[in-house]
């Protein structure tokens, strides 16, 4: 077997056995990194991953390591490592250098990590094809004509590619499990406060959260349980504490809601989720028809949220305290030039629809209607958990789809997270996991929990890996 | 759909300098997504305050600053494209 394709628990072994060191692993990373044309990284840290090697090494040589160190990974490039570049894909951060260590990321140091680059993505986590980056698009390893899905493109396709043994990317729609789906690896998005946002550039605060794509859900356990917990510059953290469940099929209540089986599902992506549900009877879950009737609302519903919460967060990059700046005749035409030139399409797009929904006059017609209808999303999901413990639905409604193809509409964008929203703006977690492929393109079967019930999620989708 | 004039005053509140261009498929794109938004009146269902949230507390601290590294504090200045012995530069606004 390759060094580079080796999951967590494999590589732990073969450090563990001497079979090589934590610098062999990195350098074929670093090579396997260089050579490729998908556009997944946006930087190498190669410096940082050698010296972190080195140092895991003098760990791995007294006998005792934790389970991630030595481990090289990639992290997305909206997360913060201390004296790299952290550019969100935005030409308005192209040269900003992180000046701290997200909390994610420190807990990952302290274990040892290998720190190869930073991932592409769409420009500030907006996107769902990876095609709103401002360095160009990742391209899907199972077919290079296609998008990676997004926002977390680059750090799916390294996964999915060998280039990284695991990834960190976040998920405020559906950025972690929708490019899973579509690259073909396993992401896991955490309930809203299990892992700290301390250093994520924020896209939508009240949404955002920080997720592993890996290769196994074996592993996406390993990394959750590493990064989750309360943080003190988190406020919207909490103290939790994952621990393992063995849950067993023939004890297991399954919702299927039937929203999410309505008009606009490809028939071949239907298939393939059904036949999934199947297995799981199969193995003797019980099979439940459940309804979310507040689904049809969502979308609409998350675009209001999140682009208001965008026209609050993004306010801050005006060309005075970080990033690009652009010389003007007075203060606000600094802001004016800076914000213009520095944003792409999409993100001025949302800036402009969240500044309208806040604006005065539209307050109560837009936000507020979204955060009544935020709570009747909410409610649905609290009635179904009554009934059953997990929910098993599509991903998204497609698979990966061809460059360009949605790029000027911007609604039928939208629509490829249109299954992985409604569950996000209740801040439940939900995982990706492959269950089977159309040609070559990769399937995705969603399985959503309560909250804080990743353990339940981890444990049935563990077994359903090896059915 | 929405206005030439709208889209300008929408963008002065964004302090978004857009171009002509720019401002013309903004009227298009923000219609079709605020039209779409339209959907959100026919959503009607008892409002159950509370009925699966995660948190049902406020989180406090108490009102004191944080002692912060002086390097990291020093970071933060260095990032600003204006500065000047340690004080970020800013136009007169007056």
């Amino acid at each position: 077997m390759e060094l580079t394709e080796l999951t967590i628990v494999q590589a732990h072994e073969g450090l563990k056995n001497k079979e090589f060191t934590s610098v062999d692993l990195t350098k074929a990373y670093l090579e396997k990194i260089k050579k490729s044309d998908l556009n997944s990284y946006l930087s190498i840290t190669e410096e940082l991953a050698l010296a972190q090697a080195e140092e895991a090494d003098k760990k791995i040589a007294t006998g005792e390591f934790p389970m991630l160190c030595g481990i090289p990974c990639a992290i997305k490039d909206a997360i913060m490592v201390e004296g790299q570049k952290c550019t969100a894909a935005s030409k308005i951060l192209e040269n900003y250098v992180a000046p701290y260590d997200a909390t994610v990321i420190k807990k990952l140091k302290e274990q040892g990590a290998v720190i190869l680059g930073k991932t592409n993505l769409d420009e500030f986590t907006m996107g769902a094809s990876g095609e709103n980056s401002a360095f160009g698009a990742t391209k899907n390893p199972n077919d290079k004509t296609r998008v990676a899905g997004g926002s977390s493109s680059g750090s799916v396709a390294a996964v999915a590619a060998n280039e990284a043994i695991y990834t960190l990317g976040s998920d405020t729609g559906g950025s972690i499990r929708q490019p899973a789906s579509f690259c073909g690896v396993v992401g896991l998005c955490p309930t809203y406060g299990a892992v700290s946002r301390y250093g994520l550039i924020a896209h939508a605060s009240s949404l955002d959260q920080i997720g592993p794509i890996t290769k196994n859900v074996e592993d996406a356990e390993i990394i959750f349980k590493a990064i989750s917990g309360k943080d003190k510059m988190d406020a919207t953290s909490t103290d939790y504490v994952y621990e393992k469940a063995n849950v067993e099929f023939k004890n297991l209540k399954i919702g299927v809601p039937k929203e999410y089986f309505a008009k606009g599902l490809e028939p071949e992506v239907e298939k393939i989720i059904r036949d999934s549900i199947e297995k799981a009877k199969n193995a003797g879950a019980k099979i439940i028809e459940i309804s979310l009737p507040s689904t049809e609302y969502a979308l609409a519903c998350y675009y209001i949220i999140g682009p208001s919460e965008i026209s609050a967060n993004l306010a801050r990059l005006d060309g005075i305290k970080y990033g690009l700046s652009i010389e003007g005749k007075d203060l606000l035409d600094v802001y004016l030039k800076s914000k213009g030139k520095g944003f792409g399409d999409e993100v001025k797009r949302r800036i402009m629809i969240g500044t309208y929904c806040l604006s005065s006059g539209y307050y109560d017609a837009y936000y507020k209607k979204a955060q009544e209808v935020r709570q009747l999303v909410r409610q649905d999901f609290a009635a179904a958990f009554q009934e059953v413990d997990l929910l098993f639905c599509p991903v998204s409604p497609f698979p990966a789809f061809k460059f360009g193809e949605k790029l000027n509409d911007p609604l039928s964008m939208y629509l490829a997270d249109i299954y992985t929203i409604p569950s996000k703006l209740a801040g439940l977690p939900g995982l990706s996991m492959p269950v089977g492929k159309i040609g070559d393109l990769p399937v995705g079967l969603q399985i959503i929990g309560n909250h804080f019930q990743e353990n339940k999620i981890l444990s049935v989708a563990s077994q359903l890996e090896k059915i | 759909m929405i206005s030439k004039k709208e889209v300008e005053h929408i963008a002065k509140l964004a302090r978004l300098e857009l171009s002509e261009k720019e401002i013309e498929k903004m009227q298009k794109d923000l219609s079709a997504i605020l039209d779409y938004f339209d959907l959100l009146k026919s959503a009607s269902a008892p409002l159950r305050q509370g009925f699966g949230e995660t948190r049902k507390a406020n989180v406090f601290r108490e009102d004191k600053a944080d002692e912060q590294k002086r390097e990291v504090a020093e970071k933060l200045i260095d990032a600003a494209p204006d500065k000047k012995d340690g004080y970020i530069k800013v136009k007169a606004i007056l």
